[in-house]
């Protein structure tokens, strides 16, 4: 009878690994992890906690009673309604049924609102009816009610938007023309991340959720820390989850900063500082999932940045845990024996403060 | 959509079925760290750290107190009802419940 231990590759296959392979594949990714970010790798103690966790023969595996964190989202409920592009399962609900769905029979800590499209650019000319939505359904939730969408540079480049298109640019090895093109989309973004935050202010909005922060690069998250800073300056109150993309800002412009700080190749535990200097309240991290490489691999590094940036951080680090991200396979639909595993290691190991 | 009731189950608060939402509060209007937020949400309601997840105690609680339960019992406030109460209880500003009570002409 084998001894192997069934664990999963990082597009979801079931595979059975060896108690010695497991144990490899913790230290490689560690040690990944380490070298890349320039942080400490687990101690042998903490990848002993992390085989346990892979290990452990149940189909299901969850923290301990008192260890729970809080549970946000990126646009969840949307998926009660939305169809395979979103991760949804079609079924015929409302965006207020779905939200009252997630928050009743769920059990969720918080819900969200956000716009099929899930980026900030679209939602500008529909505004009222977001905000309309928006209000209605904050009468009826008990749970805070966050509004999210992504930033979304891509959106403001030619064909789609009014800038010259800075992926076209480079190729062609017009690096300053390309530059300038980023800052004045960074600009346009920055407006609109202001106008929408503001106007679901004006309606009584409990939480703004900026998801997916510089999935565009540096200048995305760029005008994403500078429309957090604007949007306290005018609404001190308002709470905002800002949440990043990848475990280090691309450098598709190279030298934009933020309070000093160049932002291109920030690791996460340079991200939440830099989340937590323009103002925000939760910061996010989220740490790329190998799909040619393991579990154990993948959740080793993602638990090795996870650690790095809680312990950098002075407010909530909530870890993105969606497809794809900090350990999860990059599928439709992830096993929850892999999700489960995910949940509990980030929680023990990593100490986020949510996911 | 499985993997959001995954996460849930496996290291989530459970939201209005225990206490889930008031410590989510607590880290979105005070920014406080997760033990922080247990331990303040806690003394508030009068109750350890390991009680803030039992359904078992914070039911009778969060009955009491008026703060919305899981199950719906008629008449029970639930909503912005009870985010007023929440909002008060943990002395926080709910900017739902700020507008709600500018509407309504009730005292800030």
């Amino acid at each position: 009878m084998s001894n192997d231990i069934v664990t999963r590759m990082g597009d979801g296959e079931r595979v059975s690994l060896s108690a010695e392979e497991i144990r490899e594949d913790i230290q490689a990714g560690t040690a990944d992890a380490a070298q890349r970010g320039g942080i400490p790798e687990l101690t042998a103690q903490e990848q002993e906690q992390l085989f346990d966790i892979i290990a452990d023969p149940s189909r299901i595996v969850s923290v301990k009673p008192g260890e729970e964190v809080i549970v946000t989202d990126d646009g969840c409920t949307m998926s009660f309604y939305s169809g395979q592009d979103g991760g949804g399962v079609g079924a015929p609900l409302s965006r207020m049924q779905a939200v009252l769905t997630y928050e009743r029979a769920c059990g969720a800590d918080t819900t969200s609102l956000g716009h099929s499209d899930y980026s900030y650019k679209p939602v500008k000319p529909i505004i009222n009816f977001e905000a309309n939505d928006y209000y209605n359904t904050s009468m009826m939730t008990t749970a805070p009610f966050f509004y999210g969408a992504q930033p979304n540079l891509g959106l403001y480049f030619q064909p789609d938007g009014p800038c010259p298109n800075a992926a076209e640019l480079m190729p062609m090895g017009k690096i300053d023309e390309a530059r300038r093109a980023q800052e004045e989309a960074a600009g346009h973004l920055t407006k609109d991340l202001v106008f929408v935050g503001s106007r679901l202010a004006d309606v009584g909005l409990e939480g703004l959720n900026f998801d997916t922060s510089g999935s565009a690069g540096d200048a995305d998250f760029m005008a994403a820390l500078q429309a957090v800073a604007e949007l306290k300056r005018r609404v001190p109150d308002l709470p905002i989850l800002m949440g990043a993309s990848g475990e280090f800002i691309l450098g598709m412009h190279g030298e934009v900063e933020y309070a000093g700080t160049r932002l291109a190749g920030l690791y996460p535990q340079d991200q939440v500082r830099i989340i937590e200097t323009a103002g925000a309240d939760i910061a996010g991290v989220a740490i790329n999932t190998a799909t040619t490489e393991s579990l154990p691999y993948n959740l080793a590094r993602a638990v090795t940045f996870v650690k790095a940036a809680s312990e950098a951080s002075n407010i909530p680090v909530h870890a993105n845990v969606g497809m794809g991200v900090c350990g999860i396979p990059m599928m439709e639909q992830p096993p929850i024996d892999s999700v489960t595993r995910v949940s509990k290691a980030l929680v023990q190991l990593g100490k986020a403060d949510g996911l | 959509m499985g993997m959001h009731i995954a996460h849930i189950m496996a290291s989530c608060m459970g939201g209005i079925r225990t206490s889930g939402d008031l410590v989510a509060w607590m880290q979105m209007t005070r920014k406080m760290r997760i033990h922080e937020a247990k331990a303040y949400v806690a003394e508030k309601l009068g109750v350890g750290i390991i009680d803030l997840t039992d359904e078992e105690i914070m039911r009778d609680i969060r009955k009491d107190l008026g703060i919305g339960t899981v199950t719906s019992i008629a008449g029970g406030p639930k909503g912005i009802r009870a985010k007023y109460r929440i909002a008060d209880l943990l002395g926080i500003n709910i900017r739902s419940v700020a507008l709600f009570k500018s509407q309504m002409g009730f005292p800030g």
